[in-house]
């Protein structure tokens, strides 16, 4: 009978001492430090990887799928000439400091945003709104000076999160937003933490503690993971390694989705560019599921146009940029450079853009193309190719999300200026319905594919290496975010 | 000796202002716009000029060089362009990594060589000598950041005793804070240990030849007691000179360990700034490693002068 008991008390103890063991912190492991905390003053996507959705929020939000959800806005209206939205925002929602959000926070963030010396990354994403009006605290009126098809969109990107008047002086150093985490702590150069916000106004965080560790070496970043120092590494850096963790068992791996078309970008005024034969060779030229193997380990799905593939309006346009070497030298000669021609090939940091270098220079080198290879600097890529147009090609991803409207922009990098094109994207930044924005959208896709503006690679995969025990992480990247509100351990 | 001082201090003052100068220009003359390293490839011309108006990008070189060099004379580094805080706040938190890491890793090198390249040198020719030798010449050939790589493999992911990089804060405790130094400070001792063990060695024989030792021994002096009476005491002058070279070598080059390792010092934040175009702290912290030479360098000649009246004529 005593032992009985002994044996009911001592299990019922580990009981409540495996309970109290669940984990309910985490440590998630990234490449890139954020430079500060304000997501709306800067295009470091390491800030949104932070703080997007764990800290900050806005009207609308980003949903692990791509899809468009409600955030502080709980329902909208849009009225019939698409000019004006309605936002009825979410009841009893404070800032992490205790004051309340309320339409006059939201009129504050968007003006700041847009405002003439706003110093918004995306300022253009707000270029269509003529006026914001705090209806009464829990209404939003935006009116538009032209209709925007894509406005609930433009919202839900970090850098159209709300912020407050009585923190913004700080934010830099110590953002304070509506999310379910609050912003801890950060030691400069090491992690930044977060913690559960209790008073959250939605769904409450599973976590109670989140470390965001940067760890920007590759070699290190592969001994941190199997030390277990990090329970999470977002964006793994060393697509080689990836098989070694499929194999052992302490670790899940999830191969995700991301928004980057990774493009050999043309600089289409520059001869003999200008010559769309020559483009197309060009795309004849490039074995893309060699680059994708070989610079990225596997890790990619190519492309042949500018448009991500895991996006229903995508269409598959590769076969009209095949591997032909054959028929690119056949190009070549009708364009007049029978005997190939020599140009310079600019590359950025990045793995993809350096290990793809190389494979895309021994390729076109079969078809007859020299190129110089120069390895560049961010800084000195944004002055040289990006700036200044000197440049023959380059190889860079584009991460933002549906970015195909650059394309219609002539002064871009990569020079395209075609008027049917710009119109097309007229039309579609005006358009709200679904059905013609699909039909603009494959237009669109097909033109660009058709001129051979670049070279489409492939579209960029990040692997995440986890604990097994980890849930509840985002697959797919459709904005750059670490969402650790729905993670949680599982037993 | 007044004049002297004044002489040396009127050629330090010229010397930080020219180091100024070249820092500057050197710096500026990189291509690579600080404001479109920030934001990227989205943004419009009208946000760019913004943002080089609120960092203060928008002036002459020359407006711009007297407001840092001005902002220096009162104590202010300027405010960094990417992170937003003021640049000795950033420096100062660094400092209290990589000077700790500095005397670690030299304390550990110095309890290596002493004793190896005393007890080579007192048996010269014997198993001990080559066995030193022999390593010694591989700790030099080693690099570091691989050793150190190789110490991860096995002490982080093996055996699990240390964490494989990172730093766990002073306010974490002191143990726990030099635990996460450990295996960096090792992996920079191993090399600078084995130059050190060689200098000590080679410098104690050189003084163990000299005529002082030969008396000493006449007197009757066992080889033991003279070398540590006599020998030692002379044969730590160049051992001292190079353990002064090696300290400023560890404040200033651990950039790669610091980046095998994922420490937040010195080294990997003027790394991270060349990157960003954060001019201003790759500025400050250049200016602040060589105005701490400069003056090493000056109490340096000061104290020769003290030690040997010639040398003040002669300067």
């Amino acid at each position: 009978m005593t032992f009985m008991k002994f044996a009911t008390a001592s299990a019922l103890a580990m009981m409540v001492a495996g309970a109290a063991a669940a984990k309910s912190d985490i440590t998630l492991a990234m490449q890139l430090e954020p430079p500060h905390l304000d997501p709306t003053s800067a295009a470091a996507g390491a800030i949104d990887s932070v703080l997007y959705s764990n800290v900050f929020e806005g009207l609308t939000r980003f949903a692990s799928d791509g899809s468009i959800i409600p955030g502080l806005a709980q329902s909208w209206e849009i009225s019939d000439d698409g000019l004006t939205y309605t936002f009825k925002l979410a009841e009893g929602v404070s800032f992490h400091d205790g004051t309340s959000m309320d339409a006059e926070d939201v009129k504050f963030s968007l003006d700041r945003a847009r405002a003439e010396d706003s110093a918004n990354a995306q300022k253009a994403l707000f270029g269509s709104i003529a006026e914001v009006e705090a209806v009464d605290a829990s209404t939003v009126k935006i009116t538009l000076s032209a209709p925007n098809g894509s406005l609930l969109f433009n919202l839900a990107w970090g850098d159209a999160v709300i912020v407050a008047p009585e923190s913004i002086e700080n934010i830099k150093q110590a953002p304070v937003g509506t999310g379910a985490f609050k912003f801890a702590n950060w030691v400069q150069g090491d992690n930044i933490t977060l913690e559960r916000n209790p008073d959250y106004w939605g769904t409450p965080a599973k976590l109670d503690k989140v470390t965001f560790k940067f760890i920007s070496d590759p070699t290190a970043a592969f001994a941190a993971v199997m030390a277990e120092d990090v329970d999470v590494f977002a964006g793994y850096p060393a697509p080689e390694n990836v098989p070694q963790f499929e194999a052992d068992a302490r670790f899940q791996v999830i191969v995700g989705n991301t928004e980057g078309e990774t493009i050999l970008s043309t600089n289409n005024k520059m001869p003999p560019f200008d010559n769309v034969k020559v483009r197309a060779a060009l795309a004849h030229a490039i074995d893309r599921q060699a680059i994708v193997d070989g610079a990225m380990f596997g890790l990619g799905t190519p492309i042949g146009t500018h448009f991500a593939p895991h996006h229903p309006d995508y269409v598959d346009l590769t076969a009209e940029s095949a591997y032909d070497p054959e028929k690119a030298k056949a190009l070549l000669a009708e364009a007049g450079f029978g005997d190939g021609f020599t140009t310079t090939l600019k590359l950025p940091p990045p793995s993809y853009a350096r290990r793809g270098g190389e494979i895309i220079a021994a390729q076109l080198r079969e078809v007859g193309i020299q190129t110089e290879i120069t390895n560049l600097e961010w800084a000195q890529w944004l002055e040289e190719v990006f700036k200044g147009k000197d440049y023959g090609l380059t190889i860079v991803s584009h991460t933002e999300p549906m970015d195909i409207g650059i394309y219609a922009r002539p002064d871009y990098y990569f020079q395209y200026d075609d008027a049917e094109f710009q119109a097309m994207n007229t039309a579609l930044e005006a358009e709200a319905d679904v059905a013609k924005r699909s039909a603009l959208l494959d237009k669109m896709q097909r033109k660009i594919a058709g001129d051979y503006v670049n070279g489409y690679l492939f579209q960029l995969a990040i692997p995440t290496i986890a604990k097994a025990g980890v849930r509840g992480l985002w697959e797919n990247a459709p904005t750059q975010a670490n969402d650790m509100t729905g993670v949680y351990w599982a037993e | 000796m007044l004049r002297f001082v004044a002489r040396r201090l009127v050629s330090l003052l010229v010397s930080l202002a020219v180091a100024s100068c070249v820092i500057f220009v050197f710096v500026e003359v990189v291509p690579g716009d600080p404001a479109a390293y920030m934001l990227g490839l989205n943004a419009q011309e009208d946000t760019l000029n913004a943002l080089r108006e609120q960092l203060g990008l928008n002036g002459t070189l020359l407006e711009r060089y007297l407001n840092w060099v001005g902002g220096m004379l009162r104590g202010d580094f300027g405010t960094s362009y990417t992170y937003r805080t003021p640049v000795s706040e950033m420096i100062g938190e660094r400092m209290w990594i990589s000077l700790p890491l500095a005397i670690y890793a030299l304390t550990l090198s110095t309890l290596i060589a002493f004793p190896a390249g005393i007890w080579a040198a007192s048996q010269r020719g014997s198993l001990v000598d080559v066995l030193v030798m022999g390593f010694t010449q591989l700790g030099v050939a080693i690099p570091n950041f691989w050793f150190a790589m190789l110490m991860v493999l096995l002490f982080a992911i093996n055996l699990r005793w240390f964490s494989a990089g990172g730093f766990a804060g002073w306010e974490a405790g002191f143990g726990p804070a030099l635990k996460s130094l450990t295996l960096p400070a090792i992996a920079l001792a191993l090399p600078q240990a084995s130059i050190l063990a060689r200098v000590m060695r080679s410098s104690l024989l050189d003084t163990l030849g000299e005529d002082y030792i030969r008396t000493a021994r006449a007197k009757g002096l066992s080889r033991r007691q003279a070398l540590w009476r006599h020998a030692l005491r002379n044969a730590l002058i160049p051992v001292l000179t190079i353990i002064g070279l090696q300290f400023s070598f560890l404040m200033a080059g651990a950039i790669i360990i610091e980046n095998v390792f994922y420490l937040p010092g010195l080294g990997r934040l003027v790394f991270q700034s060349i990157a960003a175009r954060d001019l201003i702290v790759v500025e400050s912290v250049v200016m602040l490693l060589v105005f701490a030479v400069i003056v090493v360098n000056f109490l340096v000649d000061v104290a020769y002068a003290l030690v040997d009246p010639r040398l003040r004529v002669r300067a």
